[in-house]
């Protein structure tokens, strides 16, 4: 680093330059990456934080997605999976989007139906959340509260029907709505019938299952198609396309700027072509003159990162206090400057690998 | 310490066929003492100088530094050898520009490992040897012509080389300062005990070496006595 230090020191218009563009692109990435997680966050937080491992879906023909939105479980369905060995857990969850409104003001929500004292509605299991509630009883999540004004024992309108606020628990977002928990008998009043089931019908069946459990077999008793919680978020409509566009851009975000730091070195280094030349000439090995190339090339993407990265958690702790919905996590905000880093070290060895090929030889005679 | 080239045949392809340019070139240098080669442009004396500073090999024929044979070696072992027993001084100063004159000597230091505080001391020495002790914080474009060509000299001279190799060092100089530089290489040749080995075309200079060789069409004449 000996030589590369000093060039740093040197050649600062040329460093601050592209150091600025690292600034520039880390700051671009580190806001997508928040705003993808936010926006994630607010499309499947209220599937991520159930307490499953497995969502069972009405059984779809052979190459037909799966869709929360077409989904429909019958009770038949779900008994016969509580019975399943290996199956601790098998609850029906109905999810539809609707209106709610109080006083003066209105919001899109997501209902959540569920059994009173399932362990789905947060804070809930036996004796908490809506067990023993009146039957219009529901459990907001904090910003549907927020949203429409309400507090625990007022009432409201929802889906056209009288609502009473049992409790305010838990900020789960469905498809970018907050999300309501009521018993499933309500959510089935105020859901359009969905035709062809007899009894009472769920949206899909939240499974806690062992090891022990034959989930292919069980499918094919009850008619269901089951895949892991994680996996069911393609499953939300709005979800795959909008994270998918977002990661998308993201992922070029990356490319890009590998190609940029990459573009940069190749420049530098055939600039620096003379100077190697020489150094080579003077012994210099060839591994040093690389190490110390790519030292200076992590240089410039630290320093380039951290500011970038610092700047994005700053302007992201300012937005997810707003209405943005920024997420501002380690995993938000870390990784994508360590994967710029990486990907940025890794264009600057593929340009910096051209010293190998320098002659020292053209350090002799007066071509300099 | 000495250098020593025996029947060093050296070709380049030229189109369908091979031009040569060093044919069957003897040459030894004993250690304190330097000999000049001359000779027109075109003559052999850069490829010489390339095959002595081991940055191309001969196609026949052996070159031993300081006992050293240097065929076979692998590239590696050569940069080795070359920090530790050659210096160049380039005919251009060939100085980085983003390093001060006792930089552009540490430099030498550090790609060999060698500890940075005794190199600082090593060269402020070799700058005060060439007269630029008050100049070691200055980067290139700070510094004359005729002191770049010195601080070239002292970065040479850094690992204490046992053969030096000097490619038309008074070049871009005026006669005056063309005088000096040759002058400082001789006492520093003779000081060091190093195998000097001087390429000029300026003859002008050549009552201050010991030898004087011609190169002629790829082939030296015989040496003959300069003093």
């Amino acid at each position: 680093m000996f030589v590369a230090w000093r060039d740093l020191k040197f050649a600062k218009g040329r460093f601050a330059l592209m150091g600025a563009v690292i600034v520039l692109m880390t700051l671009l990435v580190g806001l997508l990456s928040g705003l993808t997680a936010g926006l994630g966050r607010q499309n499947v937080s209220a599937i991520t934080s159930l307490p499953a491992d497995a969502i069972a879906f009405a059984a779809t023909d052979e190459g037909v997605e799966l869709s929360y939105a077409d989904s429909t479980v019958t009770e038949r369905q779900w008994l016969r999976w509580a019975r399943t060995p290996g199956v601790s857990g098998a609850e029906p969850l109905g999810i539809t989007t609707t209106k709610a409104a109080a006083g003066g003001r209105s919001a899109g929500v997501s209902v959540f139906g569920v059994r009173p004292g399932s362990a789905l509605v947060p804070g809930g299991g036996p004796g908490g959340g809506l067990n023993g509630g009146p039957e219009d009883a529901v459990v907001l999540s904090a910003t549907a509260a927020h949203d429409l004004g309400l507090a625990v024992g007022d009432a409201f309108t929802l889906a056209g029907r009288r609502a009473t606020v049992a409790a305010v628990s838990g900020d789960a977002f469905f498809s970018h709505t907050p999300v309501v928990w009521t018993g499933l008998d309500f959510w089935r009043e105020i859901t359009p019938p969905t035709g062809g089931a007899d009894g009472p019908t769920a949206t899909v069946i939240a499974l806690n299952t062992t090891s022990a459990a034959d989930v292919a077999a069980a499918d094919r008793a009850a008619g269901t198609r089951t895949v892991a919680r994680d996996d069911s978020l393609s499953a939300i409509g709005s979800y795959a396309s909008e994270n998918g566009s977002l990661q998308l851009m993201r992922g070029f975000l990356f490319v890009i700027s590998a190609l940029v730091v990459g573009a940069f070195f190749t420049v530098w280094t055939i600039q620096r072509s003379g100077d190697i030349a020489v150094l080579k000439a003077l012994g210099a090995s060839t591994a040093t003159l690389l190490g110390d190339a790519l030292g200076q090339a992590v240089v410039l993407l630290a320093g380039g990162t951290l500011i970038g990265t610092g700047t994005a958690a700053a302007v992201g702790s300012l937005v997810s206090g707003m209405d943005v919905p920024f997420l501002l996590t380690p995993a938000t905000v870390l990784v994508p400057a360590a994967v710029m880093t990486a990907l940025g070290a890794l264009g600057a060895a593929l340009s910096i690998r051209r010293i190998t090929s320098v002659d020292p030889l053209t350090a002799l005679g007066s071509a300099r | 310490m000495s250098l020593h080239l025996t029947d060093v045949t050296l070709t380049y392809p030229d189109g369908d066929s091979r031009l040569t340019a060093l044919d069957g070139v003897t040459l030894d240098v004993p250690g304190g003492s330097i000999t000049a080669v001359v000779g027109p442009s075109g003559s052999g004396k850069s490829s010489l100088l390339a095959v002595a500073a081991t940055l191309i090999a001969p196609d026949r024929g052996t070159v031993a530094v300081d006992g050293t044979t240097t065929t076979g070696m692998t590239r590696a072992d050569l940069a080795g050898l070359r920090r530790r027993k050659i210096g160049i001084v380039f005919q251009q100063p060939n100085l980085l520009p983003s390093l001060t004159a006792a930089e552009q000597l540490q430099v030498m230091a550090r790609i060999d490992g060698r500890s940075p505080s005794g190199a600082r001391a090593r060269a402020m020495e070799l700058l005060d040897a060439v007269g630029l002790a008050d100049r070691a914080g200055r980067r290139p474009h700070q510094l004359s012509g005729g002191q770049r060509q010195r601080v070239n000299i002292a970065r040479a001279l850094m690992n204490d080389p046992t053969v030096l190799l000097v490619d038309e060092p008074t070049s871009a100089l005026d006669h005056e300062r063309g005088a000096a530089v040759v002058d400082l290489i001789t006492r520093l040749t003779h000081r060091q005990a190093t195998a000097t080995v001087l390429v000029t075309h300026d003859r002008t200079h050549l009552t201050a070496v010991d030898r004087v060789a011609e190169m002629h069409d790829g082939r030296l004449r015989p040496l003959s006595a300069a003093r």
